[in-house]
């Protein structure tokens, strides 16, 4: 006899804002409080402390305009926010300081979630939207300068670009770019060479959000339909469709795999979040507790493993944290 | 015939002496039957006999010219034995000229499309005959662009001059384009201005047809203009005149052929190296599976609750009204789910719809598309119509007010008659079991969709009732037994017919059907020839009668041919509906009247559905007579 699926171990409420995006930073070692960062439609970055379930710190600096991405950067005094204001924002929260060091001007009007990559101590590759429609252009941090611009050959009618992920194999190998477009097809670019490794065609409508787990070189997209795609990378760097999973309802905003590489969770349109198993994608629980459509989902960076946590951000204005598989 | 070849000049003047009499006399089938075969294949290489064969169209007389060069026209196969045949008679002869550019193309409209290729394919065939070419182009589009031609002409001259058009524009070459590209834009657009206008929806497509060609030509890069309208037979072949079936065409398209499916090649090409590639892993995955599935000890939740997300429609008509009136333009889901559900609530609701009707009513009226919705404008009109048989008469009453109202768009007006046309059917035909059913030995259904011109359906049905009039005394008992049901539509008629009829000769600043809005006035007296018929046995019908009649009379000349059918159809349901004996004994004179109106149609009417319609008129007159005088006193 099967459980009834549990409920959220907490609701964060305070926001009054549709939240878009959220990010843990909980590594830390033991006074350290464990964080969760939220960006909302009203333009503003939340950190939530999660003992207290209190926000600690409110930071605007996105004029009032939707955040839609929010990363740490080595640690949780130093955040990265991207907003639809057109600018992406590097804060400095050391010892309660809440200023902005430097800002990208992005040139970018439509929704895409920029994909952060540690390349060395202390250096980064963003890969970002840029302003032409089909572009994504690769900046290094915190030094901005621009390591190459991704462009579809011409005639490619790939669209917008919808969803990045920067990943490298191991330490020292060749980044490379992993992005979903308009026309329902991700493609594989090399970005030292700014070329096109591999193009597959997942899904019928926009890509909507991806997760790579590099270790298995498997891969899983959403899209605004009910279909969910897993794709493999094989040894010629080619994208192949694996497996398709059909859902009860159309829409997923958000897929996260657990840095654990067991399970994943997606936010659907439906209000419910959807936990999977990675191995085989066996449909493992069905979180139902927001009532608007759910935009993002996150997993925590716990060090101990029974601590850890899935957060949930939707247009109702709530956070809902679970803890669901922490056992295993 | 014999010649003696070589050298010789001899006269043959008196050989196109008996050529022309003969013509003219009717006989063109017979000789140049024999005539034009043996010339073609004497000319097809001697140049001898070909300008034996030109000599001996020159020397035709002038009166008999034109009997000839029909003649050869009709009779040649194809346009280069034309050309082999007459020369360059077209330039030397005024009359041939005349007859091959002005009478075969402006004049008369009976010649097949085989004729035309032949004509205007000789005439482009020669440079001393391309002017011609032109100039015959430049005067088939002014009249195809002067509005009094659209107006005016029978639909079939139309059809004619607008496949000589496209005729013509496929065989002018580049830089004849460019040289009367400005006049070929104007008349162009002048031509699609007056073609638009009509309310013929054939006219209307040849237009559309005829300009899309013209821009096609006239703009070889950037963007041409494109109409959106049904493709037909007529559109087909018209579409095809414009391409000139010779090789040289065939072998371009081959090329693009190849490389739309060299493009659709290049997709399916990593789909298949998935499909060879999954093949491999997937051997290696089982193994691998077996030895993991040990690892695999998560446990799924219950997830039985996982059902399809569905919107909650709407239960009570209130809930509706609120929702389609509110300004949360949040709720577009539930927005959508009350336009699909409100016909059924309305349906299933009388009461409380006829507490709210007008409102309802003048919502609907107003409601705009918010939402995608797949068949919104449909679900619309059948909640309108719903509404409109579950309370009639304070909602017809609202909806005809509305009708000559300030301030609504020509759809919004079409709209309101449309609804009143379907939901008078509902209330005139008899319910079973509480549904309504339409019977198809009685009355066969009136398909009015948004759009569409329902007087060819209209036209359909009055043949039907006027074949089972004429033969009913034959027939017998022979049709079903239906249960009775009072009419509902007896008590409502009225309401809805004559305050319709009431102020169409007044004019608003915005509608004045009267004049440019004859479109609208086209529909609404096809609508009151509907809600006539429709009015059979109910008490109201007699006085109905007589209005119309007084209204057709008074529109009898409207220049638009669209209206003029309308108002026959209006004849026919009156001489259908109204009682006999009311028609003989109360409307003798205006019958009268109406019966040399209706000859006088039949006879100069340019429409031929028109003439038709008042054919189909005189004879239910005929038989009306007859009736009356069948009947034993």
């Amino acid at each position: 006899m099967a459980l009834p699926p549990p409920d959220p171990q907490f609701v964060l409420r305070g926001t009054s804002a549709a939240v878009h995006t959220l990010h843990f930073s909980c590594g830390g070692p033991e006074p350290d409080i464990p964080l969760l960062f939220s960006g909302s439609e009203n333009g503003f970055i939340h950190v939530w402390n999660l003992k207290t379930h209190r926000v600690n710190t409110a930071l605007d600096g996105h004029g009032r305009k939707s955040v839609c991405c929010v990363e740490t950067m080595g640690g949780k005094d130093r955040l990265l926010s991207q907003g639809r204001d057109q600018r992406i924002c590097l804060w400095d929260l050391a010892e309660g300081r809440t200023s902005v060091t430097d800002s990208v001007f992005t040139e970018h009007v439509g929704f895409c979630r920029c994909s952060l990559l540690k390349v060395a101590q202390g250096r980064w590759l963003m890969a970002m939207a840029a302003r032409s429609l089909e572009e994504v252009q690769i900046l290094e941090l915190p030094s901005k300068t621009s390591v190459c611009t991704l462009k579809p050959e011409v005639g490619a009618k790939l669209g917008m670009p919808m969803c990045l992920k920067l990943w490298q194999l191991s330490g020292g190998s060749q980044p490379v770019l992993l992005a979903g477009y308009e026309d329902g097809s991700v493609v594989l670019w090399n970005v030292s060479m700014g070329k096109v490794l591999s193009q597959l065609i997942c899904h019928q409508e926009p890509v909507m959000s991806l997760d790579f787990d590099s270790e298995k070189a498997k891969g899983i997209s959403g899209s605004s339909e009910k279909v969910l795609s897993i794709w493999s990378l094989n040894e010629q760097q080619n994208l192949q469709v694996y497996k398709t999973h059909e859902l009860v309802n159309a829409g997923i905003s958000d897929i996260t795999i657990r840095p654990d590489k067991k399970i994943l969770a997606t936010a659907g349109w439906d209000h419910r979040i959807r936990i999977f198993g990675w191995k085989k994608l066996k449909p493992l629980a069905v979180l139902d507790y927001h009532t608007a459509t759910t935009h993002c989902v996150s997993f925590s960076d716990h060090s101990n493993p029974r601590e850890r946590l899935l957060a949930a951000g939707s247009k109702d204005q709530r956070i809902s944290v679970w803890s669901i598989y922490a056992q295993t | 015939v014999c010649f003696i070849p070589g050298g010789l000049e001899c006269s043959i003047s008196f050989v196109s002496h008996v050529l022309g009499k003969v013509c003219i006399h009717g006989r063109q089938k017979e000789i140049l039957g024999v005539l034009v075969p043996r010339l073609t294949d004497l000319t097809k290489s001697d140049c001898i006999w070909q300008r034996i064969c030109w000599q001996l169209v020159e020397c035709v007389p002038d009166r008999w010219m034109e009997a000839v060069v029909l003649g050869f026209v009709q009779r040649a196969p194809r346009a280069d034995v034309l050309s082999r045949l007459l020369g360059n008679l077209v330039v030397k002869n005024k009359k041939a000229q005349f007859v091959v550019t002005q009478k075969m193309l402006l004049l008369q409209y009976g010649h097949t499309i085989a004729v035309l290729q032949n004509l205007l394919g000789y005439l482009s065939l020669d440079s001393l005959r391309r002017t011609l070419l032109l100039r015959v182009l430049q005067e088939l589009l002014e009249t195809w662009s002067s509005s009094s031609a659209v107006k005016h002409s029978p639909a079939e001259q139309q059809l004619y001059i607008s496949k000589a058009i496209l005729i013509c524009l496929s065989h002018l070459k580049e830089p004849e384009i460019e040289s009367c590209r400005q006049e070929l834009l104007t008349s162009m657009m002048e031509g699609v201005k007056c073609h638009l206008d009509s309310s013929l929806p054939q006219l209307r497509r040849l237009g559309m047809v005829v300009a899309e060609s013209i821009s096609l030509k006239i703009n070889t890069e950037g963007p041409v203009l494109k109409f959106e309208y049904e493709e037909d037979d007529e559109t087909r072949e018209l579409k095809s005149l414009l391409v000139q079936t010779q090789s040289f065409c065939v072998v371009p398209s081959l090329p693009d052929d190849e490389s739309e499916k060299a493009g659709a090649a290049l997709p399916l090409v990593p789909e298949s190296n998935e499909k060879s590639h999954t093949a491999a892993p997937a051997m290696p995955d089982e193994e691998s599976d077996a030895e993991l599935d040990s690892d695999d000890d998560l446990i799924p939740y219950d997830m039985s609750e996982d059902k399809e997300l569905k919107i909650k429609s709407p239960m009570y008509i209130r809930d509706c009204i609120e929702v389609l009136t509110g300004s949360r333009p949040e709720d577009v889901d539930k927005w959508d789910a009350t336009v699909k559900a409100l016909e059924s609530l309305v349906r299933r609701n009388p009461a409380a719809t006829r507490e709210v009707s007008v409102e309802l009513a003048k919502i609907l009226l107003h409601l705009e598309e918010k939402t995608c919705t797949e068949g919104f404008v449909e679900l619309r009109q059948r909640a309108q119509v719903a509404v409109l048989t579950t309370d009639p008469i304070p909602v017809a009453k609202y909806l005809t007010s509305q009708f000559y109202s300030l301030n609504y768009s020509l759809r919004q007006r079409m709209d309101i008659l449309d609804v009143l046309v379907l939901a008078a059917q509902e209330l005139s035909c008899p319910k079973f079991h509480g549904k309504t059913k339409h019977s198809g030995v009685q009355k066969p259904c009136i398909q009015l969709l948004p759009g569409s011109d329902s007087s060819k359906g209209w036209r359909r049905i009055v043949d039907e009732r006027i074949k089972s009039k004429t033969r009913r005394l034959d027939m017998g008992q022979s049709r079903v037994e239906l249960a009775s049901h009072p009419n509902e539509f007896n008590s409502v008629a009225g309401y809805f017919f004559f305050p319709l009829i009431q102020h169409f000769d007044r004019p608003l600043t915005t509608f004045d059907l009267l004049g440019e809005d004859h479109l609208v006035l086209g529909r609404l007296v096809h609508t009151l020839a509907i809600l006539m018929y429709l009015s059979v046995n109910t008490v109201a019908v007699t006085t109905m009668g007589k209005a119309l009649l007084e209204f057709v009379w008074a529109l009898r000349f409207h220049t638009d041919s669209y209206v003029r059918q309308g108002l026959l159809s209006c004849v026919s349901s009156l001489l259908l509906s109204v009682p006999t004996e009311w028609i003989l004994a109360d409307m003798t004179e205006e019958l009268l009247e109406t019966q040399s109106w209706l000859g006088d149609v039949m006879e100069k009417d340019p429409d031929g559905d028109c003439r038709r319609l008042a054919l189909q008129n005189l004879l239910l007159m005929e038989n009306l007579k007859k009736k009356l005088e069948a009947v034993p006193s």
